[in-house]
């Protein structure tokens, strides 16, 4: 097994990495396709930076995800909350089964839905439906992540708090948020990276005046292949790389430090 | 002091609850019962089931429904035959969280972005084209075809498909695998009878979380696969923003729903048997 194992491993980084690598490489290109290089140059780099409507797009997608990331988070973990604390095994099924429905579903379904909800209530389509569209659909995976470190917490901790005189905000500010907070950060993560790669959603609840980073790539790719949209890949990838690696590095420390404070403990 | 606590309590957890049931009602419940109204209807807003009539009476549909079935089943097989493997090799590695982080970093990057990067790499005069030339072979047409399709989507996909293996293969104690060789059995047994049924939990999160986003990849289908109408994903795009039939679109959302939940409580029903 060890003998397949590394050439295995090679050929699929190199498949996972390929269809990116090749539009990094053509982002350099001093012709207009990703077909014969002719040439190193920056200046599909240079269009990007003149495209204000591109760049402006790039941020109007980071502050959706970002808004919309927040206030899953805080309705999730509500939720989360509420789910925890019903007691009748039927409701909890009920309830949970329901907070599954947009998880299941395939995209489309949800895009096509939303749509004809936003128009029933007469909502113009724009940044507000698309919004309101990501929150929504964020929302469950948030539950999904704080629930279990909820069943996880010792309900002693509640009960000492509560002996010991502290109010319900209290309990909840000082006690429960701090134990579920790993479950609370990985929801945010998990809305944020669901909000960053829709786009079936987007699609169909954006209107003619808002568009996002995908929705945009989708119109532009549809008219034919422009070097400036490989040179944006290549920022992004560089952007991901560079968090990756810093997350990386990050972790390691963390566990390196956490490593001595663990052998204390058990001595 | 007491008493206030607890009714304190309750009064926060029914606010939870009504915040949380509120989403829960308009964007879980509503919409879904929208959609059930909205494929009820004919173009006037009056009752008919028309639309469904249409639906099973149409042979290019039912085909449709059998191919977009056929070909989420296809891409799910395609990437838990290159998942499984990698998966088990990146748990074998000494560095395995920094390989498990390479495996993600393509998730980030928008699955917009790689499709795009696929009309360069198989066009005419693309990589795999000028390869085949290169190697004396005659160039292909590899776009718009359902190949292109099942690729892209496979390609897509796998990053989902690794993770869920890898994590239900990290989370078996090496002991078990240990105490398996020591009892006699060769490598492939182990993989066969210890390694496979423990980590069946992650292949069926990946099977999920592979076939149905495979059902609405409309935007493969128009990019990659020349712009055909061929999977219920993509009728739906087409009758909701391009004819704007969306009474149709839904009827197609409503019966892709039921089978889905159809799909959903006979594997249920097995997964309990196999318990019990």
């Amino acid at each position: 097994m060890k003998k397949i194992r590394t050439p295995y491993l090679i050929v699929m980084f190199l498949i996972l990495y390929l269809p990116i690598l090749y539009l990094v490489f053509y982002s350099f290109n001093a012709g207009t396709t990703m077909k014969g290089f002719a040439g190193f140059s920056f200046k599909h780099y240079g269009e990007l930076w003149q495209d204000t409507r591109l760049i402006d797009i790039v941020f109007e997608t980071g502050i959706v995800a970002l808004l919309s990331s927040l206030l899953a988070t805080i309705i999730g973990t509500l939720g989360a909350l509420a789910i925890f604390r019903v007691h009748r095994g039927a409701v909890k099924g009920a309830l949970l089964s329901l907070n599954n429905v947009l998880l299941v579903s395939p995209d489309v379904i949800i895009g096509a839905a939303f749509l004809i909800l936003f128009t029933t209530f007469k909502f113009s389509l724009g940044f507000v439906t698309v919004l309101l569209a990501h929150v929504a659909f964020s929302i469950p995976i948030v539950v999904l992540m704080v629930l279990p470190r909820l069943q996880e917490m010792n309900p002693d901790l509640v009960l000492a708090a509560q002996d010991l005189g502290a109010r319900p905000t209290q309990v909840l500010g000082q006690v429960t948020i701090p134990a579920i907070t790993p479950g609370i950060v990985a929801g945010f993560f998990m809305a944020l990276t669901y909000s960053l790669d829709d786009f079936a959603v987007t699609f169909f609840v954006t209107g003619n005046g808002f568009s996002t980073l995908a929705v945009e790539i989708y119109s532009r790719a549809r008219q034919g292949v422009s070097l400036e949209i490989n040179a944006l890949s290549a920022l992004i990838f560089l952007f991901s790389l560079v968090i990756a690696v810093a997350y990386y590095f990050i972790n390691r420390l963390n566990q390196r430090q956490k490593a001595p404070e663990l052998r204390e403990k058990v001595k | 002091m007491a008493l206030s606590f607890k009714k304190q309590k309750q009064g926060f957890t029914s606010a939870y609850m009504g915040i949380y049931g509120l989403w829960l009602l308009a964007f879980v419940v509503l919409p879904l019962l929208l959609l059930l109204v909205e494929s009820l209807q004919d173009q006037n807003h009056h009752f008919t089931l028309a639309n469904y009539q249409a639906f099973f009476t149409s042979g290019s549909y039912l085909a449709m429904t059998f191919n977009s079935i056929w070909y989420a089943f296809l891409i799910t097989v395609i990437t838990l035959v290159f998942a499984y493997p990698t998966a088990y090799f990146l748990t074998t590695l000494k560095n395995k969280q920094f390989w498990l982080l390479l495996v993600i970093l393509p998730t980030w990057i928008n699955l917009l972005l790689k499709t795009y990067a696929f009309i360069g790499l198989l066009g005419q005069g693309g990589l795999v084209n000028s390869t085949l030339t290169a190697v004396g072979l005659h160039p292909m047409q590899l776009l718009f075809t359902d190949w292109s399709f099942l690729l892209v989507a496979a390609y897509v996909e796998l990053p989902f498909m690794i993770l869920p293996i890898f994590n239900a293969l990290s989370d078996i104690d090496p002991l078990l695998t240990a105490a398996s060789r020591d009892l006699g059995a060769n490598s492939w047994q182990t993989l066969k009878k210890v390694i496979w049924p423990l980590s069946m939990p992650g292949v069926k999160a990946g099977i999920q979380a592979v076939f149905i986003p495979s059902l609405s990849l409309f935007m493969i289908t128009r990019l990659i696969g020349g712009n055909r109408v061929i999977t219920l994903g993509t009728a739906i795009e087409e009758h909701f923003l391009v004819t704007q039939n969306w009474a149709f679109g839904s009827t197609i959302g409503v019966i892709l729903i039921v089978a889905m939940v159809i799909t959903m409580l006979l594997t249920q029903d097995k997964q309990k048997g196999g318990r019990s």
